[in-house]
């Protein structure tokens, strides 16, 4: 869940008028749209349903996010860092791990900055980095960490606000298929898995309608930098990612979509590069 | 690139790698080898360590009581084992005053029997419950009981009885310690509540005991027959479609009248758990509810209008932001600091729900604040935490904890959790239906919990000793009463367990720990002395206990103050602060001694 928007450098300043104000808002040349984007769910959920353990939590969360990129971007890329993408994985962490302790947002968010300067593979970090950070604290610190699951009171209406923000922004990024193509399958997979269990369907559905989701479909699954290039491809990654998930749900998988996304997205990278399909010039973390 | 630059980037990458395997497996090993809890230990062992131990005695004390659920209509039976999963109380009480505490515990099926132990005396007990008249409270069609709670509403001495239920809630009166008749027609009771919690209280100072009796399920879900799968909560952590309150003014004369909604009081929250106590100090019963599927409530008792009247206010003390799911309220000064610090139990699982229990803790400095310190103290990790009350267990002079989990045991191996956290992350529409629950097929959740009994180590940090010092059953527990029952100066614990038998945990204490204990009367006040507020000084030291009526989660602790005191005690003052006003202090009484004090006037 980190720079799905970022990955744009910005060329040019907001084009004169107002419409071009507003078209270059929404284009892949504003830095901004993302960490405004995920802050915009953020301060909206918090403030009509409390969602955030406490504000302490996420900033250290943030805190420990944007310091270990600006050191280790120091210390390894050898320049500072654009700290949009910290930004953005801070707040990830601080919003999908729920824990009564502190500790495990720092370890959390340190964790997800150094998987992109320490896994990497011809130049490139083969997670996303806070799927990488959570999915590792999910299973190694059970007895201390759980995955956000239930907030934003089980209603519709914020669900639908970041349906429609979401749907805009990553429309105009030339994304959204593969957010469709991931929720297209975990729909339909799920009234498999539901044939196959005797599960009410809708219970099999209810994950779709929760907060995380909406975070895991927007943000991580979507992130430019551990996607796949090409429209099919990241289409077929993103069902792989429906269908390795619905496997794992069958075997009684609680965090079933961090793992399945842990596991299918750098082996998509990955043989992607391996057969050369992909720049072969090293990218900045 | 520079080759010296090169290289010293190198360099950096690998120690950047080291630090991320250290790091991401350090911690790990830390949490394996550090945090392992005391194991079981011998008797003596037990003794010499913590100075207590506990040895489970219910069948040889002549309790042999085991819990019979709810039955619940069969369109709910996909999740029947959850829907019927509360109902197993126990409440403490001298209801003959003979001086020796009694056991009285609830039943749920249909047709069930509840029990009054009696105590002999002798570390015997004998089931009077249908003698008395108060056994025989699951008839078909009244519902099925979910607690008790004893208190002196008419002011002649012996408490009386209240018997909530998933139904029509019932009152007894105690006809002198020999009988008990049942008072619920004509008393302003509601016909029905499914109720979660009750207690006694005086909130309006008349010295008259109240009632309030709190709502779990909407006020008209019928369980046990329902045309509607549609009566499950429609928020996991929100949900605001459970019951209502019901607080009762006692009018003097067998009559309660419903004041709720002119004493403020507007919750329809999932309440399991009500503490009525004066946690503000200023001399009146505020009411803190803890909620199920939401955050806890803090009511606090303001002048209004020349009388009294509720004002919620939980967000502002800091209780009601992270919503959760509380299932028990008990207060104890832990810090012995004169302010007392209210535990609420939630449900921690592993990896799929790490709510963590809290024990709110007050700022201080005058205003009515409270911090959450459960991590900090290290009470905060239980399990599917229910019922839990603080004692001074081991008579050190600072209030333990004990703490019973356990939600549902199925088929042992066999686990529900994936379904349960499907389903509860979804829609209000999806949750709110039974009928989109996936069965539960005998599967266990959150079942075969261990226990824990947390020893306040005084210095604002608890150790864990449950399995050391023998408390090592893992049913699926429910309430927990304390109380002396040998009158020998050591706190007992007695357990109902759902659908399980009831335990008592004798308590063996090492004999040179000091001790006091204060059963109060009022006069002005009410008899049962519910409100009174108790300081006592020793040794440099003081605490802050308060009478009050239910404790815990669907239990009542023993009605006299239990003071563990440490070695060589010696009291400067027990000063009690009575309700009616008066202000009574006893220089130097005593120890190892029960004192009985009546309300001078």
């Amino acid at each position: 869940m980190n720079g799905t928007l970022t990955q744009a450098r910005a060329k040019a300043g907001p084009k004169a008028g107002w419409g071009g104000r507003v078209l270059w808002f929404f284009s892949m040349e504003n830095r901004f749209l993302a960490p405004l984007l995920i802050t915009s769910i953020l301060l909206a959920g918090e403030l009509s349903f409390g969602m955030l353990e406490s504000w302490g939590k996420l900033l250290l969360a943030i805190g420990t996010s944007i310091a270990a990129e600006l050191v280790l971007g120091r210390l390894v890329a050898g320049r500072w860092p654009n700290l949009a993408s910290a930004y953005i994985s801070g707040i990830s962490v601080g919003i999908l791990v729920r824990s009564p302790f502190f500790w495990p947002y720092a370890l959390c968010a340190g964790l997800s900055i150094m998987s992109k300067y320490v896994l990497r593979w011809r130049g490139r970090h083969l997670w996303n980095p806070s799927n990488f950070g959570v999915s590792a604290m999910l299973f190694l610190y059970p007895a201390a960490v759980a995955s956000l699951s239930i907030q934003w009171g089980n209603t519709l209406a914020p669900m639908i606000v970041v349906w429609v923000l979401g749907s805009l922004i990553l429309s105009r990024l030339r994304r959204f298929h593969i957010c469709a193509t991931y929720v297209v399958s975990f729909l339909a997979l799920s009234w498999a898995r539901s044939l196959i269990t005797g599960n009410p369907w809708l219970a099999d559905v209810a994950p779709l309608t929760g907060p995380m989701y909406q975070l895991f479909i927007f943000f991580m699954i979507t992130d430019p930098k551990t996607t796949v290039r090409g429209w099919r491809g990241q289409c077929a990654v993103a069902f792989m990612v429906a269908l390795v998930e619905a496997g794992m749900r069958l075997m009684d998988v609680v965090d079933a979509p961090y793992y399945a996304l842990f596991f299918v997205g750098p082996a998509a990278n990955a043989a992607e590069m391996l057969f050369g399909q992909r720049a072969k010039a090293p990218q900045p973390c | 690139m520079n080759p010296v630059l090169a290289q010293k980037k190198g360099t950096a990458r690998v120690l950047v790698a080291v630090a991320f395997i250290c790091l991401l497996l350090g911690p790990l090993l830390y949490q394996r080898f550090a945090h392992r809890s005391a194991s079981a230990e011998r008797q003596e062992e037990a003794l010499r360590h913590y100075g207590m131990s506990l040895r489970e005695v219910a069948a040889d004390s002549g309790i042999r009581f085991t819990h019979t659920v709810p039955v619940v209509d069969a369109k709910l039976s996909n999740i029947a084992p959850m829907v019927a999963s509360m109902g197993a109380s126990v409440s403490i009480v001298d209801y003959d005053n003979d001086g020796r505490n009694d056991i009285y515990v609830t039943n749920s099926s249909p047709g069930s029997r509840n029990h009054m132990y009696r105590n002999l005396g002798n570390g015997q007990f004998v089931d009077v419950a249908e003698e008395l008249g108060i056994a025989d409270l699951n008839q078909p069609g009244t519902g099925v009981c979910m607690g008790a709670v004893w208190g002196d509403y008419d002011n002649d001495g012996y408490p009386d009885l209240l018997v909530y239920k998933w139904g029509r809630p019932e009152l007894f009166h105690n006809d002198g310690g020999r009988h008990f008749t049942r008072v619920t027609e004509g008393s302003g009771l509601p016909a029905w509540v499914n109720a979660g919690a009750a207690t006694w209280v005086d909130y309006d100072g008349d010295g008259r005991l109240d009632l309030l009796i709190a709502g779990y399920w909407a006020d008209d879900v019928h369980l046990e027959d329902t045309p509607t799968t549609r009566v499950m909560p429609d928020s996991f952590e929100y949900a605001n479609n459970g019951g209502r309150k019901w607080l009762l003014r006692n009018m003097g004369n067998g009559h309660f009248r419903d004041v709720t909604r002119e004493a403020g009081i507007t919750s329809t929250r999932w309440t399991l758990a009500v503490m009525a106590a004066d946690l503000n100090g200023d001399g009146w019963p505020d009411l803190f509810l803890a909620n199920d599927y939401g955050v806890s409530e803090l009511y606090l008792n303001e002048p209004y209008a020349g009388g009294r009247r509720f004002r919620e206010a939980g967000a502002e003390a800091g209780i009601g932001h992270s919503p959760k799911s509380g299932m028990n309220a008990s207060i104890g000064d832990i810090l012995n600091s004169g302010s007392e610090a209210v535990y609420v139990s939630n449900i921690s699982e592993p990896g799929i729900l790490v709510q963590g229990n809290n024990l709110w803790v007050p700022d201080g400095g005058g205003t009515t604040h409270y911090t959450n310190l459960a991590s900090v103290m290290g009470v905060e990790l239980g399990g599917w935490s229910f019922g839990a009350q603080f004692g001074d267990l081991n008579n050190d002079g600072y209030l333990d904890l004990y703490l019973v989990n356990g939600y549902v045991s199925g088929s042992p191996g066999s686990s529900y959790w994936y379904d349960f956290s499907q389903i509860t992350g979804g829609n209000a529409r999806i949750i709110s239906d039974a009928a989109n629950w996936p069965a539960m097929k005998g599967r266990s959740l959150g079942g075969y919990q261990p226990k824990h009994l947390w020893l306040n180590a005084g210095d604002g940090r608890f150790e864990e000793v449950s399995q050391a010092v023998g408390a090592t059953d893992k049913l699926d527990g429910r309430a927990v009463a304390l109380a002396d029952l040998e009158n020998n100066g050591a706190l007992d614990i007695v357990v109902a367990n759902q659908g399980g038998p009831l335990l008592l945990y004798r308590n063996t204490v090492r004999p040179s720990m000091d001790w006091i204990e204060l059963d109060l009367e009022g006069r002005r006040t009410n008899r049962s002395a519910i409100g009174a507020r108790v300081t006592v000084r020793w040794n440099g030291q003081q605490q802050v206990q308060q009478v009050v009526a239910a404790s815990g989660y669907a239990a009542q602790n023993e009605h006299r103050l239990h003071f563990g005191l440490g070695p060589k005690a010696v009291i400067q003052s027990v000063t009690i602060q009575w309700p009616a006003g008066k202000r009574q202090i006893l220089e130097s009484p005593p120890v190892d001694k029960l004192l009985h004090i009546v309300e001078e006037p």
